[in-house]
């Protein structure tokens, strides 16, 4: 029997529009489009230009500091002009999706490995293949750098977060691809180590899967936060790196090594109140506009690529995130609220919240919420105490940390753990704050100081 | 309400932005408008959604805790002023429905004087603060408010409250850079320098309403003086237990006596205007633990320390103070209102959940052996309170020092 570790700090949101039933495919749209602010701290450095024509698995670019990690196109077809924002920061890279007969025969080779291959075939066929990038790396959560030693590799089985696709949904039909995944992921952990795979209590979908070190987790979100498996089964130290992929890209990585062809497809929970509820099967980089056509209210939602908590805003012609497997449609909420009415005295019994000032927390469990955007309330200065530990699991003082970082006092970040945690482990702290602090991008900013200043 | 927000925006906010007539009040308006209406702001990095909860919520729970007390606290002030005049055979034994509408007129009319000056003066000094410094105006002093007068003496001039509130405002909170910055608690501020500049109000010693004018010709009678069970507890130290005087004083607090500890739970003793009814009280703990606004580390904590501090002294029982029963210790004077709503102020209190343990405990520890060691200071929970105040950020420091230390022995 698999460990179980019990979580109970955390906070499970209920929101409405969960998405279930069977998965639809969605065919390729005109044009996909690859975002390197998908990818944290990366600069990118154009490898093609406007006009040229490229395979599935063609590099687009690449990482300035290690020309080794290439970012790769996922279909056929056409380069064009980058789209740039301030200071020519590259914001997207798209292509224009080739059909009929280009379309057909646009892989690139990649290496293709079999069982036998040894760490080095691997990180080199991943390296090669543009299939580097899946990865991430504690500390920082930023892609790792080609030549770094990695202590563990730890893949979380489950996403708790709010109206998350279950990992049934997310892998379906593609277990094997995911058993391939992890064994090629195995050679490249140390010897005699596992790949580290936390799941859900509860769910089976991994019960059949070799070559993992299987721990259970059970409670409340974060508790499928990949961060919060890391904290409870072997903590990040200074110096030490541990990787991270997501299950599809797992399976990503199985298919795409065995075939040798660039695969990254994905399964994607079209969720909200303002959508109508979908599961979704696409190729990475597929716009949201495909994704969500005819199933989002236009009017006054906000379309988020990614989860409620951590996502990004996105609009139609922007592309799903790269490490996102949802979207979320929620209302804008721009209305100012009466006080007596719907604001700060008022009865609230459509506001969830971790504190019991909304009789919300009585109503029974099964009850979901249709949440705003709105803040509810002014940014002010840290007041309350004791809100961000309920929702913290980890033995770390997260408003010390956060105050550490800004201050920007690194040897206090490190001594607090910083290395251990990611923006995404701050995303209901965020959430539960009295005063409305942006920990999130605050987190971010510490982990991006931190790592320039270590070089 | 969208119309009464349109003409606010239309008819109201151009007098007070750039250009207005009045736009040096900026921030009043601001604060006003945030007040009817909260803004229409919309996240725009992190989450994407946000609990229901912010500062204006917080605050209005705790002050909707504190209703209890302050209902309570208006009969006493009533129920004490009959008892002292003796009049109209009002006797402690009578049950609290007995003349409650005279009781509260009486209260009413002493307290709500209070509390508007209170409020009045320190909003204005808040805005002030807020107008001279461009920031907005934060919520702090909705709770302040109300616990400055709940903590005074009845009789104590308005002048005074006024004065120690804006002293407290200004130098506890503003000058440190306003709400969620300070280091000592506003309200215990506020009281501590109406104590140390006032000691004469402040004693402990004339705590029931005065009598206006005794209905026998209008004769002045100048208040009647009614010691607080704390005052009069003060007397007993460092005289013999056998004393008779001290016999006299210990009898107030056996059974049947006027501070007997029923009377002292339920309330109906002299003392400061919130502070004497642990039932009120406890009504408002119920509140604070239950919505998760009040922390129930600090306020258990709290009362522990003060129970095996009033134990230790019981066992000693060196004087006829120390010999009072831990329990009907900890149910005169502030304790328990300090316990609930000034201990528990999460800015000025410890920060991590260990802290929060160490901090209440001591802060209740100190508070009866302040009170019993040096009888000048009847109030002992204040100057605990206020004094773990300032040590709670080194509490903090070694609580959070020790998890450092357990990540660096880990490698």
């Amino acid at each position: 029997m698999a460990h179980t570790i019990r979580i109970r700090k955390g906070l499970d949101i209920r929101l409405k529009g969960a998405a279930s039933g069977a998965i639809s495919t969605i065919a390729l749209g005109e044009r996909i489009a690859v975002h390197p602010s998908d990818y944290a701290g990366l600069t990118p450095k154009m490898f093609v230009n406007a006009g040229d024509v490229v395979q599935c698995g063609d590099v687009l670019f690449y990482d300035k500091n290690h020309p080794e990690v290439k970012y790769v196109s996922p279909v056929a077809g056409t380069v064009q002009e980058p789209v740039r924002g301030a200071k020519r920061r590259i914001l997207s890279v798209e292509v224009i999706v080739a059909t009929g007969a280009d379309a057909a025969g646009g892989n690139r080779s990649i290496p293709q490995l079999d069982g036998s291959a040894s760490a080095e075939a691997v990180r080199a066929a991943m390296l090669e293949g543009g299939l580097w990038p899946m990865l991430r790396q504690r500390p920082f959560d930023v892609v790792p750098e080609p030549d770094c030693i990695v202590r563990d590799i730890f893949v979380s089985g489950f996403d708790s977060a709010p109206l998350a696709p279950s990992a049934a949904q997310q892998l379906e039909g593609r277990l094997d691809a995911f058993q391939k995944g992890i064994d090629f992921l195995r050679v490249c952990a140390p010897k005699d180590r596992n790949v580290q795979l936390g799941v859900s209590a509860g769910d089976d979908t991994f019960n059949d899967v070799q070559g993992v070190d299987l721990t259970v987790f059970n409670g409340p979100h974060p508790a499928g936060n990949v961060g919060v498996h890391i904290h409870h089964v072997a903590p990040v130290n200074a110096g030490e790196t541990v990787w991270t992929i997501a299950m599809q890209d797992v399976a990503n990585l199985g298919d795409s090594l065995s075939s040798g062809t660039y695969v990254n497809r994905r399964v994607v929970a079209l969720t909200g109140s303002r959508a109508q509820t979908a599961l979704l099967s696409c190729t990475a980089g597929t716009l949201i506009g495909d994704l969500t056509a005819g199933r989002v209210e236009s009017v006054g939602t906000r379309v988020i690529s990614g989860n409620a908590l951590t996502g990004v805003q996105r609009d139609g012609k922007d592309a799903l995130g790269a490490f996102h497997h949802q979207i979320t449609c929620i209302p804008e909420g721009e209305d100012p609220q009466f006080f007596l009415t719907k604001g700060w005295m008022g009865p609230g019994f459509d506001k969830f919240s971790a504190s019991r000032t909304f009789p919300t927390w009585l109503m029974p469990k099964s009850a979901s919420f249709d949440l705003n955007t709105n803040l509810n309330g002014e940014e002010r200065a840290f007041v309350m105490s004791g809100q961000y530990e309920a929702v913290f699991p980890f033995d770390i003082y997260p408003v010390h940390l956060v105050k550490s970082i800004i201050v920007g006092d690194l040897d206090r970040m490190e001594q607090l753990g910083i290395y251990e945690v990611a923006p995404e482990d701050f995303a209901l702290c965020e959430y539960v704050c009295t005063s409305k602090i942006a920990t999130q991008k605050t987190v971010r900013e510490g982990l991006d100081t931190m790592r320039t200043e270590l070089g | 309400m969208k119309a009464l927000h349109n003409f606010i925006e239309t008819r109201v906010k151009p007098h007070f932005t750039e250009g207005g007539k009045l736009s040096r009040l900026y921030v009043v308006y601001d604060g006003l408008e945030t007040f009817l209406f909260t803004p229409g702001e919309t996240t725009n990095s992190g989450t994407h959604i946000r609990d229901g909860i912010d500062l204006k919520r917080t605050m209005i729970t705790v002050v909707m805790a504190l209703v209890p007390a302050l209902l309570f606290g208006t009969w006493n002030i009533g129920h004490q002023y009959y008892l002292s005049l003796a009049e109209g055979g009002v006797t402690v034994a009578d049950p609290w429905s007995a003349m409650f509408l005279a009781k509260m007129t009486v209260g009413a009319l002493k307290i709500l004087p209070l509390i508007v000056v209170s409020y009045g003066v320190g909003l204005a000094v808040e805005f002030i603060f807020a107008a001279s410094r461009g920031h907005g105006i934060h919520e702090g002093f909705l709770v302040s408010g109300m616990l400055i007068p709940l903590i005074m003496p009845v009789d104590i001039p308005l002048w005074m409250v006024a004065l120690a509130t804006v002293f407290a405002v200004i130098v506890a909170k503003e000058v440190f850079g306003g709400t969620g910055m300070n280091i000592l608690n506003v309200a215990l501020t506020a009281r501590a320098f109406l104590f140390f500049s006032y000691p004469k109000q402040m004693s402990g010693e004339i705590w029931v309403a005065e009598v206006a004018s005794s209905k026998a010709g209008g004769l002045l009678v100048d208040g009647t003086t009614g010691a607080t069970a704390l005052g009069e507890l003060a007397n007993t130290v460092g005289q013999p237990i056998a004393d008779s005087a001290t016999q006299t004083i210990m009898g107030l607090f056996a059974d049947g006596g006027a501070y007997d500890l029923m009377s002292s739970l339920v309330g109906t003793i002299p003392g400061s205007i919130g502070e004497t009814s642990a039932i009120a009280i406890g009504m408002g703990a119920l509140i604070l633990i239950w919505t998760g606004i009040g922390n129930w580390r600090i306020i258990t904590s709290f009362l522990l320390g003060g129970l095996v501090m009033g134990w230790i002294f019981n066992l000693m029982d060196l004087n006829a103070y120390m010999g009072l029963p831990p329990l009907h210790q900890i149910a005169l004077g502030g304790f328990l209102f300090g316990a609930v709503f000034m201990a528990t102020d999460p800015v000025t209190a410890t920060q991590t959940r260990k802290g929060m343990w160490i901090y209440g405990f001591l802060a209740g520890l100190l508070s009866i052996m302040i009170r019993v060691f040096n009888p000048a200071y009847p109030e002992g929970v204040m100057m605990a309170i206020l004094f773990m105040n300032v040590m709670a950020p080194t509490i903090d420091h070694y609580v959070v020092q020790a998890n450092i230390n357990s990540r660096a022995k880990r490698k």
